[in-house]
């Protein structure tokens, strides 16, 4: 455990003419498993991307929309997450004809997430789930310590869920991931963030939550007028 | 925001075609417009004869592999260079030049040009369709990259090199787009070379030239029905899987592809003595005289061959523009469902369809010889390929107009409703055809028009290549000139031709001519 943490102070964030978080102070240490939660449209999006941009390089990414590449194989979407680790004409080499040490290293990876029959059919082809699955995949084959998930498991049932997100925490370090069912995030999480209109009104360790208290911050209409602060 | 986006915007869609139509009426009473030919009714009887009674048996099928492999190897290699064109052309403003000077000199310039260095052999042929094709593919495959959505490119690891970026990311989600395109050009390569065979490349253009010439008019529509055919059926040979077939077997067909032995040495004098211009060739450049008498060379060509031929090429272009639109407008219903209903509309496809895949060069050199020399042939020529082209993309674009249920029919439906909406993109299209039909005007003047090709063609038959060279070079200036008079408008206008896509963007035409069955082109013949 020795990565360093993530720290971001600013006071207004987002596009010209529209911003999207305030006030925002934040770390987030080595090991620590973060779920972040809020209606759509509260800043979860931006959060994470600003958490993917300040980590540098150290973290592996799933993106809301699987963001595959559709005419590729399932096997060729996961290793795109180790094209900076071989030479351009390997890479090239391995999307005409992939090595047999590839294949293995991709269908392990596929077989955590229960892919591993799919893995020469082109992603275009899977199902919703599924693509999100290859895209999780491809953060798993990629195993840098930190995880940046936007609705990594929207599109799974929750026993799928459950089990994707534990693959994840045992591969990756640290985990940042937006998401919306409280149950799952409680029972993966170590820290609870809920975001409203662009300010965090709620901060706390997962362990010190009920389902209920997530819930009630997510209707908090003004920050410090939800009155449902648990911090002991 | 431009004085020219200010004036367009004040007179709006009405005015520009108003101003549009008046240019075309001012330019028709100047030009020469008169049936020359004393009889023309019996020779267009004969030729009508001609049509109804093919001699098939005449038809030289080498002609037609000998087409096939032309458009194959021509359209290939101008494909393959395009596409490593269209990586740099967003980063080098010298790419686009570079693709923008191509693209601006049409392929039977550069075919007569290629032949002073190469000969009338294979390697003209190809190079004559690669070269103005490799810039065409540049800009649009360049286009196709811009526009595509790559959600991937953001999740690959930071440190990955462009090039593996671009070939996982990138380019799978584009290669069908990449290879629609190229297919549908392969169309268009078939039509090019056609036109080729007219200065001697052993095409069917060729066998027609000949048949044609020897009034032999069954044959020559022989010759013309299997042109088609090759055509119509290019969805049945040209299949992702067939293209290495058809690569190495119009390879084999061509196989003096590689120039001859003095082709080197040809280049040289052709660079450093043919297109000098003659009063410095050979004379002492340290003293001011050889300079004053090219300065007093240029001026001469200037006034005397650019100046009457840039006129008469946009006096043509400007009539024929006008004519193509109205026909467009008149016979875009044909295909269109409303209005011509589940019968009539495959009939009025087909009638397009035939008379877009006829080269308006071919058209032109046809009437030509019916009515006589004058702009008349040309103007027709030009109107009918193109007004095809262009009702063709209207009646698609109609159907895919939602009509509110109790829309009126017929006569008012056009009028209140179907022309009012479409005018926007039938501007966009027509102003997006200019620069194709400046570009074929230019040409006409081989057949005898006296527009730039005219002059061109003039300066190669006395070997005078270093005039040639200034008048390729103004009809590549004029060209460009009209398509960026071409774009200003379109952009003052704020109308782009293309199918509009949810969120109010439109896609440029090539991506809904590689996503439609049937595609047509914007940026050649």
């Amino acid at each position: 455990m020795t990565g360093t943490a993530i720290r971001i102070d600013a006071a207004e964030i987002g596009y010209p003419g529209r911003t999207v978080l305030r006030d925002l102070a934040l770390t987030i240490a080595p090991g620590e498993r973060v779920a972040v939660m809020g209606r759509s449209g509260s800043g979860k999006t931006t959060l994470l991307d600003l958490v993917y941009a300040r980590a540098a390089g150290r973290a592996a990414l799933v993106p809301q929309q699987a963001a595959l590449v559709r005419r590729l194989s399932v096997f060729h979407n996961v290793h795109m997450a180790r094209l900076d680790r071989h030479s351009t004409l390997f890479n090239l080499k391995t999307l005409v004809r992939p090595g047999r040490r590839e294949v293995a290293a991709v269908r392990a990876v596929l077989d955590e997430v229960g892919l591993a029959p799919e893995i020469f059919r082109p992603a275009g082809d899977l199902s919703g789930g599924q693509q999100q699955r290859v895209s999780v995949a491809r953060a798993l084959h990629d195993g840098r310590p930190i995880l940046v998930g936007d609705e990594p498991v929207s599109a799974l049932d929750p026993v799928q869920g459950s089990a994707v997100l534990a693959r994840l925490a045992a591969r990756h370090e640290t985990l940042v991931l937006a998401l919306h069912d409280p149950a799952l995030a409680l029972a993966h999480a170590t820290r609870v963030l809920v975001l409203d209109r662009g300010r965090i009104v709620l901060d706390a360790p997962a362990r010190s939550l009920a389902p209920a208290d997530v819930a009630a911050a997510y209707g908090a209409a003004e920050p410090g007028a939800s009155g449902h602060d648990p911090r002991p | 925001m431009t004085g020219l986006d200010r004036a367009v915007r004040r007179i709006g869609f009405t005015g520009v075609s108003l101003a549009i139509l008046a240019l075309g009426i001012a330019a028709a009473a100047v030009g020469d417009f008169a049936v020359t030919a004393s009889h023309p009714g019996p020779e267009l009887l004969r030729m009508l004869h001609g049509l109804l009674t093919p001699d098939l048996r005449a038809v030289n099928l080498w002609a037609l592999v000998d087409t096939l492999a032309f458009a194959v190897l021509g359209v290939g290699l101008g494909c393959a260079s395009g596409f490593v064109l269209a990586l740099g052309f967003p980063h080098l403003a010298a790419i686009r030049a570079l693709c923008a000077g191509l693209r601006s000199v049409h392929e039977l310039f550069w075919a007569l040009l290629l032949m002073q260095v190469l000969g009338l052999g294979p390697a003209t042929g190809v190079l004559a369709i690669a070269l103005p094709y490799a810039g065409i593919f540049a800009k649009v495959f360049a286009e196709m990259i811009e526009e595509a959505d790559r959600p991937a490119l953001r999740v690959l690891p930071p440190g990955t090199g462009a090039v593996s970026a671009f070939f996982y990311a990138g380019l799978p989600d584009l290669i069908d787009q990449f290879g629609h395109y190229t297919l549908y050009r392969l169309e268009c390569g078939l039509r090019s070379t056609l036109v080729l065979g007219f200065i001697g490349l052993p095409t069917v253009g060729f066998e027609l030239d000949a048949a044609f010439k020897a009034g032999a008019f069954p044959q020559a529509a022989a010759l013309l029905f299997s042109f088609y055919a090759l055509v119509a059926s290019r969805h049945v040979w040209a299949r992702p899987w067939t293209v290495p077939f058809l690569v190495v077997g119009a390879a084999l067909v061509l196989p003096a592809g590689l120039p001859g032995g003095d082709a080197w040495q040809n280049l040289v004098r052709f660079a450093t003595r043919d297109v000098v211009p003659a009063p410095l060739r050979g004379a002492d450049l340290l003293s001011g005289a050889p300079w004053a008498a090219a300065f007093g060379w240029l001026g001469d060509i200037l006034r005397h061959q650019v100046l009457p031929g840039a006129l008469a090429t946009l006096v043509l272009s400007q009539v024929a523009l006008c004519t193509m639109a109205a026909l467009a407008l008149a016979l875009f219903p044909l295909v269109s469902r409303r209005f011509a209903g589940p019968v009539g509309r495959p009939l009025g496809r087909a009638l397009l369809v035939v008379v877009r895949s006829t080269p308006d060069y071919l058209l032109a050199y046809v009437l030509l010889q019916a009515l006589g020399p004058s702009m008349l042939p040309a103007v027709i020529a030009l109107a009918l390929h193109n007004g095809a082209v262009l009702a063709y993309l209207l009646g698609r674009q109609a159907d895919a107009l939602a009509y509110r249920a109790d829309a009126p029919r017929g006569a008012n439906l056009y009028f209140y409703e179907t022309l009012p909406r479409l005018y926007g993109q039938f501007l966009a299209y027509a102003l997006y055809r200019w620069d194709v039909i400046l570009r074929e005007s230019a040409i006409f003047g081989i057949l005898g028009v006296a527009t730039l090709g005219f002059y061109v063609d003039g300066a190669i038959a006395e070997l005078r290549l270093d005039v040639a060279a200034v008048l390729v070079l103004a009809t590549a200036a004029l060209s460009l000139g009209v398509d960026a008079l071409s774009r200003a408008l379109r952009r003052a206008l704020r109308v782009e031709p293309g199918a509009r896509r949810r969120g109010g963007a439109t896609s440029p035409p090539h991506l809904e001519l590689a996503s439609g069955r049937q595609g047509m082109t914007y940026d050649g013949t």
